[in-house]
């Protein structure tokens, strides 16, 4: 074999590889989309049906069971809350971190990331009594405060990141130009920090969309979000595969949506700090 | 009248003291260089003039006012930053334009004023471009221009040519030297450069370990250091500093009375090689600095001093010869063992007078 075709060998191996690793991981959610727009006989038929007639009764019958549109409005609202909070709350955090770093700086971003280590259902006790005696129990308010919390140690994080490789000297330039902290701030700091907080926004858009484990635990009839949604077709009475599966075709197409078109932004702003 | 003072001024980092009681007057208009090795304290000094740190004990008047307490952007003074720190979103018009439209200047003044800046800085036709799209050359006019477009009270440069090559900096230190002519303004430049030092200054400031070791003009400095560490630190090649145990023991002959563990000083251009003869202290040649319109030889005396010697006329002396060394005694300055001066040597200029 001469070196020109050994190269071409191993191109489409690598090729091959690549093919079977994107099926394997695309199954399942392809699985999900095929499954739902089956009847729920063909859904659980052995072997499974590849080809079939397709059907939408499955979505009509989740929007008429269970009101679609609230759960949609409940996940809309509490992500995007709970994102432009603790964007307020990560940035200020993260712009003393990156230009008034002191001794232990380093030791509380830590500490932030630790909180991230625990497991969740670790702090579901104290969190669901202290939701009940404040009254926020299944309220988007509740959720909102929980989704921050849960999400602010990454986005001060990834905020940092984006400002620390902002020299100071520019802000500093701005101060003896007469700027005051406002117009350093709106003119200088923010232009500059665009990309960062886009990108930080959009992943915790995405993180508290897809959030199950609060939204299920804090919340239901009233306040309940796209994922209580699904949750409640895996019920006692039995598994609805079919209508699972439209309800999660429902709960997931905005997101991937909107994720298709802020990839460019979101690649962008994640490997900003790494590469630069 | 001092234009702006400093009266005991104070910093700490934690507990280190970087700044240690600096008292310094400067007058309106001057040009004044603070100098000296990194770790001085000379940026921390200049950072506290513009209020970027602050101050922990003392005072600061600019032109009869209190300013100690002052935030940088009501202070009045513009700083042009090592690393240029331009605003890279905007263009270069908005770069220099930018503290006028903060100060809500009115847009034909800004034009006019930006365009005057852009014509002395030769940066016209670069007005739209980005500081990304400059030359380092050119981002650092931008800087200065960002400057002058204001007219503040005072110009603060902290060490603004380092960044550029060797042949753009001498180029950009002589714009400096005729746009500070040409606009009279207040200006303190920070800098690790004795040349800059010599070349810009009206006085220079030379500081150690957050202390001023000296402040005069550049001659006065090098010709009537104040200490050891000032008659080294300005002028190249350093001046010869040997141990007075190390030369050799002509004393009064020499008219040379160096107190007990001192040194003797001598300049370059005072220390010249002749033909090794009689009584005389002799040499090897280590190295030899051609550098065209003057040499620089490296002597090792037979006592085991290294001393250099600057001469104007090319030479055939090579690495491994054997010279004579006479040194021109008026001209030695004599410290004691703490490095305080005891005597300052005569230059020839001074001999004229």
């Amino acid at each position: 074999m001469t070196a020109l075709q050994t190269n071409m060998l191993i191109h489409w191996l690598r090729t091959f590889a690549a093919w079977i690793v994107t099926l394997l991981l695309f199954f399942p959610l392809g699985w999900l989309i095929l499954t739902a727009f089956k009847t729920e006989l063909q859904a659980i038929s052995v072997p499974p049906l590849v080809f079939f007639t397709p059907t939408f009764e499955n979505f009509l019958i989740v929007e008429e069971r269970s009101d679609y549109l609230l759960y949609a409005k409940n996940s809309l609202i509490t992500s995007v809350a709970s994102t432009l909070l603790g964007l307020a709350l990560a940035f200020p955090a993260a712009y003393s971190m990156a230009f008034f770093k002191s001794k232990h700086t380093k030791d509380i971003l830590m500490w932030m990331l630790s909180t991230k280590m625990m497991p969740a259902v670790g702090a579901l006790v104290p969190i669901y009594v202290l939701a009940q005696f404040s009254g926020l129990l299944d309220t988007r308010t509740g959720l909102v405060i929980v989704f921050t919390l849960s999400n602010l140690p990454i986005m001060v994080w990834m905020l940092y990141s984006h400002l620390k490789d902002i020299p100071s000297d520019i802000l500093e330039a701005a101060r003896m130009d007469g700027a005051t902290l406002w117009q350093e701030f709106r003119q200088v700091l923010l232009p500059l920090t665009m990309g960062g907080l886009a990108s930080t926004g959009l992943l915790c858009l995405v993180l508290s969309w897809n959030e199950a484990f609060w939204s299920l635990n804090l919340s239901a009839a009233k306040a309940g979000t796209l994922a209580t949604l699904i949750a409640s077709y895996s019920s006692p009475e039995g598994l609805f595969w079919a209508k699972l599966s439209a309800a999660s075709f429902m709960a997931i197409a905005p997101i991937v949506v909107f994720g298709w078109f802020s990839q460019k932004q979101l690649v962008q702003g994640l490997t900003f700090g790494a590469v630069k | 009248m001092a234009y702006l003072a400093l009266k005991r001024v104070e910093k700490l980092f934690g507990e280190h003291r970087v700044i240690k009681g600096i008292d310094l007057e400067i007058k309106q208009g001057e040009f004044v260089v603070f100098v000296g090795p990194s770790g001085c304290g000379k940026s921390t000094l200049l950072r506290l003039i513009a209020g970027l740190e602050n101050i922990d004990t003392g005072s600061l008047h600019l032109d009869g006012r209190d300013i100690t307490n002052l935030p940088s952007s009501k202070r009045d003074l513009a700083m042009v930053f090592q690393s240029y720190a331009l605003y890279p979103h905007m263009s270069v018009f908005e770069n220099m334009s930018f503290a006028l439209k903060l100060a809500k200047a009115d847009p034909a003044v800004i034009q006019e004023k930006v365009a005057r800046a852009a014509k002395i800085l030769n940066l016209t036709d670069y007005l739209e471009r980005t500081p990304k799209e400059l030359s380092g050359g050119q981002r650092q006019r931008v800087a200065i221009g960002r400057a002058i477009v204001r007219a503040p009270k005072v110009f603060l440069f902290d060490e603004p040519l380092s960044n550029l090559d060797a042949a753009l900096r001498g180029q950009t230190r002589i714009e400096i030297a005729k746009l500070h002519r040409d606009l009279g303004a207040t200006t303190i430049y920070v800098t690790h450069d004795q040349v800059e030092a010599m070349t810009l200054a009206d006085r220079v400031v030379v500081l150690r370990d957050g202390q001023i070791e000296q402040v005069g003009t550049p001659l006065e400095l090098y010709d009537r250091p104040a200490n050891q560490f000032v008659a080294q630190f300005i002028g190249t090649p350093q001046m010869n500093v040997v141990a007075a145990a190390d030369l050799p023991t002509h004393g009064d002959a020499d008219g040379i009375n160096v107190p007990t563990g001192g040194f003797v000083g001598l300049r370059p251009e005072n220390v010249s090689l002749r033909p090794v003869a009689d009584n005389m202290m002799t040499g090897t040649v280590e190295l030899v600095e051609a550098l065209g319109a003057e040499t620089l030889i490296y002597v090792s005396t037979s006592k085991g001093a290294q001393l250099v010697s600057r001469q104007n006329e090319r030479t055939s002396l090579k690495v491994g010869d054997r010279v004579g060394v006479e040194i021109d005694a008026d001209a030695a300055h004599l410290f004691d063992a703490q490095g305080r001066i005891t005597r300052t040597g005569h230059t020839r200029e001074a001999l004229a007078h």
